[in-house]
């Protein structure tokens, strides 16, 4: 307690040189968890984006149809799957899907279109296409519609009620071909999806593709993205066949994966710069506090201190000061990223075109992930733990009689 | 009386400068428990030098130190620490209290540092502080204090931890006659209370006339003991 109080009332001996040093740190860590905090907020955005339409978090597929995506290659429904979601804690829910290929035609044009069998109920909770409906209604189980993107609307010129006519190849070469009435026009954020998507209901993609009670995949959704690879674990355990192949997205989209990390490390060079800059500053502050308390050190030494004290006392000011930093920066721009995060900044213009060229909702989201909050402490702990060394050094090379002449 | 602090031999060369400066020359000293002595000579004489060998602030180059009967020169850096906290309260002439801590504190400082109950620190700083007759300073920070009234903070700060020595360097350099007077009555003081032995570095003629031994020192050498 001593020693705490001795280094809190220390570090206030010079207020202006404190505030400024501690200011300096609250511009370090404010512009650093700004910048994670964006960062990591568009990976979530974008794995959600790609999580939600493409794969989900995981999927049970049959084990051949990873290498050849065919309906031939699809997987009988089993009880057991939906099972799944009562007997794995963060498994959301166990959706199929029955996703193929298609020729799509409206009079005299025609477009190869991509058809997606959905589960109308469950899909709420992930592609959630009934919120991005643009007119019409949201599918049923039971229709025999169709449910299109605005984007095919319009290269088909089709609109609500007009027929869309699909023809392609079905389960073992089967011909799939039929007619399905436009219930709703959605207006997907991703424009690729937008432009090629068709949604029947399950059964209508199954009889469509005389594919009766099959499906390509079972997209697998968990509560916390952290919470993926245990789940993807213990559904591969619970089904404990050869049968099936179970993969995270991660698995299923490597390139992504590594798109971010490739992202992430360069971010991170842009902190470790922002972070020697800020060390340096600090340094200027303890070269000061050091030479300026040199006299002092001798004193405490002659009367008594040992030199492990002086030092613990000298370390706590400097991690202090450092925490000081952290907490003002943390407390700064925690509002800002909760701001970010509560209301995305949906880029428009050239912009929005830049983000839908790759496939990514044109929306800027922070993250307010702890982690990213608490590493900027830990990051600031190391770094003024390293700076410490300098007093360290100092004092225990110290000799009180030369000191004291200082 | 027991012979307290004894110095055999005692030299000091100082080697930083290109010229080697020997700040001391074959010192023996004895000084008995209970003294009020006083170590006088001009300026650059070596009285400083010889205190903080005593105080085992510095090293000898040659020479021997005992204090309280044990030879402080084969001490390491730590034991030396350890024996100051616990045998030896030391007086500067510029004071040197902790800045950031109030006359209360800077007095308890040692004895927390050795490890005293916070009833008996009590109990020490209030005696300390009325007897030095700043019992309404007592939550003051030296930049509130006069000089008179931190040099009288520095020597309770030196007889907190019950010292059987108090070794001060120039204590009345920076204080006017009367704070000189006081500060003398109240060193006289614990002296024969506390039986604390008081040895002082000066060239002050008011320390010199109050002292009951005076050691004269010139050119590292003793010139007179009276």
């Amino acid at each position: 307690m001593l020693y705490l109080k001795l280094a809190w009332r220390n570090i206030w001996r010079n207020k202006r040189r404190t505030l400024i040093t501690i200011a300096s740190i609250l511009f370090a860590v404010f512009f650093a968890v700004v910048m994670r905090s964006v960062q990591e907020g568009s990976y979530a955005k974008m794995v959600d984006n790609m999580v939600r339409f493409y794969t989900g978090h995981g999927q049970i597929q049959d084990k051949d149809y990873w290498e050849e995506k065919t309906i031939d290659n699809s997987l009988a429904y089993k009880d057991s799957f939906t099972e799944l979601e009562r007997t794995n804690d963060h498994l959301d829910f166990v959706v199929p899907r029955m996703e193929s290929f298609a020729l799509a035609s409206s009079g005299n044009l025609t477009k190869g279109v991509m058809v997606l069998g959905i589960h109308p109920e469950k899909e709420k909770h992930v592609m959630n296409l009934e919120g991005k409906l643009d007119t019409g209604k949201y599918i049923q189980s039971n229709d025999k519609a169709a449910l299109i993107g605005k984007g095919l609307a319009k290269s088909l010129k089709l609109g609500l009620g007009d027929t869309l006519v699909l023809i392609g190849s079905g389960y073992h070469g089967a011909n799939a071909a039929g007619k399905f009435p436009i219930k709703g026009i959605i207006k997907y954020p991703l424009p690729d999806i937008d432009k090629q998507a068709v949604f029947l209901p399950l059964k209508e993609a199954q009889w469509f593709y005389a594919a009766e009670d099959r499906m390509t995949s079972m997209v697998l959704m968990v509560d916390k993205a952290k919470n993926v690879d245990g789940v993807v674990k213990n559904v591969k355990a619970s089904l404990g066949s050869e049968e099936y192949e179970v993969m995270s997205w991660a698995e299923m989209m490597p390139e992504v994966v590594q798109q971010i990390e490739l992202d992430r490390s360069s971010g991170k060079i842009m902190l470790w710069i922002l972070y020697a800059i800020i060390g340096f500053g600090i340094f200027g502050t303890i070269l000061m506090m050091t030479a300026e308390r040199r006299r002092e050190f001798g004193v405490l030494m002659s009367i008594g201190m040992s030199r492990g004290r002086l030092i613990l006392v000298t370390w706590l000011e400097i991690i202090m000061l450092g925490f000081l930093g952290v907490l003002a920066g943390i407390a700064v721009s925690f509002p800002f990223c909760y701001y970010f995060y509560k209301n995305p900044f949906r880029f428009t213009g050239e912009m929005q075109d830049v983000y839908e060229k790759m496939g990514i909702e044109a929306v800027l989201q922070a993250s307010i992930d702890p982690s990213i909050f608490l590493n900027q402490a830990f990051l600031i702990f190391i770094i003024t733990s390293i700076l410490a060394i300098y007093p360290i050094i100092k004092i225990w090379n110290l000799r009180p009689v030369a000191a004291m002449r200082a | 009386m027991n012979s307290v602090i004894k110095t055999k031999g005692v030299t000091k060369i100082y080697q930083e400068t290109v010229v080697p400066v020997q700040a001391l020359n074959g010192v023996d000293l004895d000084i008995k428990e209970g003294e009020f002595t006083a170590i006088v000579g001009p300026s650059g004489s070596g009285k400083s030098t010889l205190l903080n060998i005593i105080g085992g602030l510095d090293n000898p180059t040659e020479g021997s130190v005992a204090v309280g009967g044990k030879d402080i020169s084969t001490l390491s850096q730590n034991e030396l620490i350890d024996f100051r906290q616990n045998n030896i309260g030391f007086v500067f002439q510029a004071y040197n209290l902790i800045p950031v801590l109030t006359a209360r504190e800077n007095v308890e400082f040692i004895m927390l540092l050795q490890g005293k109950s916070k009833e008996e620190r009590n109990k020490r700083v209030e005696y300390l502080l009325e007897a030095m007759g700043l019992a309404d300073q007592i939550d003051k920070r030296p930049n509130q204090l006069s000089g008179g009234q931190q040099q009288r903070v520095a020597v309770a700060r030196a007889l907190a931890s019950k010292p059987k020595y108090i070794l001060a360097d120039e204590p009345t350099a920076n204080l006017d006659s009367k704070s000189t007077a006081d500060l003398l009555d109240l060193m006289a003081q614990m002296n024969q209370e506390e039986g604390v032995t008081f040895v002082f570095s000066t060239h002050d003629q008011r320390v010199i006339d109050r002292a009951r031994r005076v050691i004269t020192l010139e050119d590292g050498k003793i010139v007179s003991d009276k």
